[in-house]
């Protein structure tokens, strides 16, 4: 349990201050500092169109054969948007360290699993989106 | 390229690096912008639930925060030259209200 919130606090921590008050390392080339800037802003900006993806979900799609549907997709959108815009954040702070440090930046698996599941998620709404209008 | 390849050491801003960041920010408000103006079409058009008008309110409250965020973090990059503009805590701030976004828009939706 102390172990947990131990683990917490520093991820916390590195997300606000990722060069601990420029402790750690070297300050990089101020060029790859702004690239990860802009990375993380690019992944902000999918994380909100996750978001507003899922208000359009709510919005647009017209009421499916099963009740609730329509919402949960929704709701699952939003969820992935949040996930996104928090893995932003440590990617960032990851790879600030890495370059502070003269690491290789931190390998990730994450843009294939976010394509994976917008591509599996896209397939399920067209699916229902279909058979709701050739059932009507 | 070649023989134009970019000095590090011009003055100036070699490669727009800070101008690039500064209309990312600023794409970043747009987007945040148009998330606020579908949850307020939201809300709208389906009646307004006493939930769904304090989810509404927090909606504001973050896009508020990131439009000042950007703002600030714009101008210090207008105004600093040469990397000496540390993000601080503008990434995590950023990250964590759009994080709690995704959070309060679900209050609308439900």
């Amino acid at each position: 349990m102390r172990r947990s919130y131990r683990w917490v606090e520093r991820t916390l921590r590195g997300w606000f201050d990722p060069s601990e008050a420029g402790t750690v390392g070297t300050t990089p080339d101020y060029r790859f500092s702004l690239a990860n800037e802009r990375t993380f802003l690019a992944w902000i900006r999918t994380a909100l169109a996750l978001i507003g993806g899922g208000l359009a979900v709510a919005a647009f799609v017209p009421p499916l054969r099963w009740p609730h549907v329509r919402e949960a997709i929704a709701v699952v959108l939003f969820v992935v948007g949040g996930a996104v815009a928090l893995r932003a954040i440590d990617h960032w702070a990851r790879a600030e360290r890495a370059m502070r440090v003269g690491q290789p930046l931190p390998p990730s698996r994450f843009p294939t699993v976010l394509a994976l599941i917008i591509t599996t998620g896209a397939v399920v709404l067209l699916a229902l989106v279909v058979t709701t209008a050739i059932r009507s | 390229m070649g023989t134009d390849m970019v000095d590090p050491d011009a003055p100036g801003d070699p490669g727009l690096q800070a101008e690039r960041t500064r209309l990312s920010w600023r794409r970043l408000t747009l987007s945040v912008t148009v998330v606020a103006l579908l949850a307020t079409g939201r809300v709208v058009t389906s009646g307004a639930r006493p939930a769904a008008v304090a989810g509404l309110g927090l909606v504001a409250l973050g896009w508020v925060a990131l439009l000042t965020v950007a703002h600030r973090r714009v101008r210090a990059l207008t105004i600093v030259r040469r990397g000496a503009a540390p993000v601080g805590s503008a990434a995590a701030v950023v990250a964590i209200v759009v994080a709690a976004l995704g959070l309060v828009v679900a209050v609308l939706v439900v």
